[in-house]
């Protein structure tokens, strides 16, 4: 564990202190010492500096007057005598009082200054009164008012400036986080070749930003060059009917803002009224500890229930009705909108299609739509992916685009829309489409499927999640080798998600990607096969059935339940996980859905619900593929939770074998 | 803190010389084992265990301890001794200890809790290649203590076989 | 692959408050006691960015920052200041020297990640 830094402060203040002192006293013998001046004067700055830092401001104020009117002794302009010895001497007891007991002595400090002032000024009074920080930025506060639909941002770096450790592609960043950007370079600076120095300057940028920013917010991007380097910012002519729209994401403003001068944080902060900044890693420890709380109540409750005491069982509703509320708004706090991440992508399209001499407009729509922090941070490579596929192998050229009657352009489309407790994102293109042919011819040729088996295509497309299955005719520059659409899956069901495609020939392409809203606790049902006890996500449960009679005691033969008219899959969970306990004498089935197909799990008993805090499987476990993680129940017992896109999947494998034998025998 | 297990080779001739070990032995199916005291957070009795279905015989159990779910191991499937089922003297020794670069925490089984010990002025020798009944490279060294052999199991390498990562070594 | 940061600053707390944000928000994270020691570690490492206080004893923060820019090894490498004074004039001059922005102390932690995104990103 780190120390507290505010006793850090203090140990090191007394340090310094000590030092101020002794080369006070030793000044009172040699008056003439311009070392010991600038030590004593060090020591107050040091002090100034780290007690504004730790909110000792009672310190920091003081030792700010202190250290201007010691200043002036440092630059010859005031005297050393025996008498300013003394006040100074003065002066640091009091930054000790200060520091030790603050909010006490604050008012004894303004004869001291007066004394020190008297002492080193010329008659003119003292200089020292320098607006304190607080007021400049009160002051500067009001000043950006968002008067333009948007800007047209035209610069040139010094020529020194990416030697010095500027990053371009880190301002062009910040401008894309202001809102959607138009990024041209001007290429008039750049050299031949081979006097091409890459630490040089070589471009400039002309950007476009369509965003109802303040020209301060733009102005703070270029905080650090303003002085030294080319800089036009013009407002852009409000479009038609411009009703300027406020700034769409001010979160993200007020990121950007926060990386300026602290009057543009402060008036960010006006307007997002009473918002708080916390740091990420805090949220996931509170989400920890309200899954423990999650647990321990889930225990308490059933204590209580097999209690005759009246005020416990009281108590334990009270803590079971307090713990979900804590629950759903540390879940609430955690939400982000995914549009943050929609912004990388804009940038990622533009590249790739200029890479690729190909047109695509890129649209996103539900951008405000809200999901775990988490999950928005680990769905952004597989939807890097995902869209990357998109444009390489999705969209045609201009040239087939027209040569088929379509528009050159083409079109990707992100979009991400609640359903339930879950989130559905969509990448679509308006390109070719899926060549089953050539998927078919791929999957035959890898024994993934019979030369004669019958698929549709829809079952055919999911075969691109396989390992190694990429049909791209020839390896891209772009989308490469590597990394192919089961390394997407894999992620997409890391955090419980599916993934499912669609496609229609010159019609495009359509990846849907659901998602839980949160990776930390969800709704279960709890089951028993056999001894064991496991969790079913509820979000993933259609119905329950009681297992019929026909099927109890049938074997592998046809494993199909008839639900109302429709044929579906199911899977013997005793089977499965060798079972070697009788079986209950009315076994359940839990339908559970993954995307459009739905399979029968079937149990010996359905316990009921339940919260489930989800704990990952270490890496001796996670490869076994049919959990998705383990949970802790009320009694303190491990459960584990079921894989159901897993299940799901295996349950179609198992089919096709059986309509692959069914196929043998047939011939 | 881990060090120790978690290098997958560990510098015998160093420890012949310094060799101090402070170490937590116990026993299966009568051999003594001794693991890295430094690396073990605490000793349960036996608790309930949830089977993990299809997993392999070493690791198929998880416990609970203290809100976490913790995979639960057992030695004697690595070399190849009998299972009994617990017993009063049975314990779970939960050790905290990197594997791979990741923090993990495992129980292991124990059919007893023996002591700890300072392994010093022992040598801890390297596994004789021959006579050996087990696979060489799940230890990392045969110590003697109080006139008897101690086997030092090498949880990293024993770890790596089990998650089917072990890349070939270079000999 | 997190970006490595050496932070320099002769007051061990305003140290100990930049390794922490830095290191909570992913960084590595090399600290450095004065300029001297600093141009050691920074020549000494591959460092992605610097973190600098100008008034320190032994070598201040404007020798670092001239010294280090002599070396090779910090093309590239954004230096950020710390400074107390708004006095443009040490703005100017570090600025001359070779760095590449400042950060006027009291800072927010968050302003500080701020800076550090703007100059190396995440």
């Amino acid at each position: 564990m780190s120390p507290d830094p505010a006793d850090t402060f203090r140990q090191e203040a007394r340090d310094l202190l000590e030092a101020l002192e002794q080369a006070l006293l030793d000044l009172s013998q040699d008056h003439g010492n311009r070392d010991l001046v600038d030590s004593a004067f060090r020591a107050l700055h040091t002090l100034k500096g780290s007690g504004s830092m730790f909110g000792f401001d009672e310190v920091a104020d003081f030792v700010h007057e202190f250290e201007t009117a010691f200043d002036r002794v440092r630059k010859g302009l005031a005297p050393i005598s025996e008498e300013l010895v003394r006040i100074a001497l003065n002066a640091k007891d009091h930054v000790q009082l200060l520091a030790l007991e603050p909010g006490e002595h604050a008012a004894a400090g303004t004869p001291i200054l007066n004394e020190l002032r008297a002492l080193v000024s010329d008659g003119r009074g003292a200089d020292g009164e320098e607006q304190s920080p607080e007021a400049a930025s009160q002051e500067e506060s009001d000043a950006s008012a968002i008067d333009a639909a948007g800007w047209r941002v035209r610069f040139k770096l010094p020529a020194d400036a990416i030697e010095m450790g500027t990053n371009p592609m880190l301002l062009l960043d910040e401008l894309r986080e202001l809102g959607p950007c138009e990024i041209v370079a001007s290429g008039e600076d750049v050299t031949a070749l081979d006097e091409h120095d890459p630490l040089g300057r070589y471009l400039g940028w002309d950007v476009t930003l369509r965003a109802a920013v303040p020209q301060d917010a733009i102005e703070d991007v270029f905080l650090f060059l303003r002085e030294d380097m080319e800089l036009s910012i013009e407002p852009l002519a409000p479009e038609t009917d411009a009703e300027p729209e406020p700034a769409d994401t001010p979160a993200e403003v007020a990121t950007a803002d926060a990386a300026g001068a602290p009057r543009a944080a402060s008036a960010a902060n006006a307007k997002a009224g009473a918002s708080l900044r916390v740091a990420a890693e805090r949220l996931d420890e509170l989400m920890d500890c309200v899954g423990e709380l999650v647990i321990a109540q889930a225990r308490l409750s059933q204590i209580a229930a097999g209690s005759q005491d009246v005020g416990l069982t009281g108590v334990a509703e009270d803590i079971e009705r307090l713990a979900a509320t804590l629950r759903d708004t540390t879940m609430g706090v955690r939400m982000v909108p995914i549009g943050s991440l929609f912004g990388r992508f804009r940038r990622l399209v533009h590249d790739l299609a200029s890479d690729l001499d190909k047109k695509v407009e890129f649209v996103t729509t539900g951008e405000e739509t809200e999901l775990d922090k988490t999950m928005v941070e680990r769905l952004a490579d597989p939807l890097v992916h995902i869209i990357r596929n998109a444009v390489d192998h999705g969209m045609e050229t201009p040239e087939a685009r027209r040569a088929a009657g379509k528009a050159e352009c083409g079109k990707v489309q992100i979009t991400a829309v609640h359903s339930g407790a879950e989130v559905a994102i969509s990448v679509s293109d308006d390109g070719a489409g899926l060549d089953s042919a050539r998927i078919r011819a791929k999957a035959e040729e890898n024994g993934l499927i019979a030369p004669d088996a019958k698929l549709t295509d829809h079952e055919l497309f999911q075969y691109i999640f396989h390992p190694g299955f990429s049909t791209a005719q020839e390896i891209t520059s772009v989308s490469g080798r590597g990394v192919g659409m089961d390394v997407v899956k894999r992620a997409i069901e890391g955090l419980r998600g599916t993934i499912e495609l669609t496609s229609k020939p010159g019609e495009g392409t359509k990846a849907t990607l659901r998602l839980p809203l949160t990776l930390a606790i969800v709704e279960g049902m709890l089951v028993r096969v056999g001894d064991g006890r496991y969790a079913i996500p509820l979000s993933a449960v259609e119905e329950c059935l009681e297992l019929p009679a026909s099927e109890v005691a049938g074997t592998s033969g046809r494993n199909f339940l008839d639900v109302r008219g429709t044929l579906v899959p199911y899977l013997r969970l005793r089977d499965m996980f060798g079972t070697q306990t009788p079986a209950d004498l009315h076994q359940k089935v839990v339908i559970v859905g993954s995307g459009e197909q739905r399979v029968g799990l079937v149990v010996d008993q359905i316990i009921g619900n339940a919260q489930t805090v989800i704990k990952s499987l270490s890496r001796l476990h996670s490869s076994i593929g049919t959990f998705s993680g383990a949970t802790i129940m009320g009694d303190g017992e491990v459960a584990l939770i079921l894989d159901v896109a897993q299940l799901v999947s295996s349950a179609e494998q198992q089919q096709r074998r059986a309509a692959g034998r069914h196929l043998e025998l047939a011939a | 803190m881990s060090e120790t297990l978690a290098e997958p080779e560990i510098d015998s001739e160093t420890d012949t010389q310094t060799g101090t070990r402070r170490a937590l032995t116990l026993a299966l199916q009568g051999e003594v084992f001794a693991i890295d005291a430094g690396t073990v957070r605490e000793i349960l009795d036996m608790p309930p265990v949830t089977q993990v279905p299809n997993a392999s015989p070493f690791a198929n159990g998880l416990i609970n301890v203290r809100g976490r779910v913790v995979p639960l191991v057992d030695l004697r499937v690595t070399f190849g001794m009998e299972r009994r089922p617990p017993d009063e003297d049975t314990r779970i020794i939960v050790i905290e200890t990197l594997l791979e670069g990741e923090e993990n925490i495992l129980g292991i089984l124990a059919d007893k809790v023996l002591d700890v010990c300072d392994l010093e002025d022992v040598s801890i020798e390297e596994a004789p290649q021959v006579g050996m009944r087990w696979r060489p490279e799940f230890l990392l060294g045969i110590a003697r203590y109080n006139g008897d052999f101690v086997i030092l199991p090498n949880i990293a390498r024993i770890f790596a076989e089990h998650l089917g990562t072990l890349v070939t070594e270079s000999r | 692959m997190s970006k490595t940061i050496l932070t320099i600053d002769d007051s061990p707390s305003v140290r100990q408050l930049v390794a922490m944000t830095l290191s909570n928000a992913g960084y590595q994270v090399i600290e450095a006691c004065d300029g001297a020691d600093g141009l050691a570690k920074a020549t000494g490492n591959r460092v992605n960015a610097v973190i600098t206080d100008l008034n320190m004893p032994i070598m201040n923060g404007l020798d670092f920052i001239r010294k280090y820019r002599a070396h090779p090894s910090s093309a590239g490498v954004p230096i950020i200041f710390l400074t107390t004074e708004s006095d443009d004039s040490l703005k100017a001059e570090a600025k001359a020297a070779g760095a590449t922005g400042w950060l006027v102390k009291p800072f927010k932690q968050d302003q500080m990640l701020a800076i550090m995104r703007k100059v190396v990103g995440a």
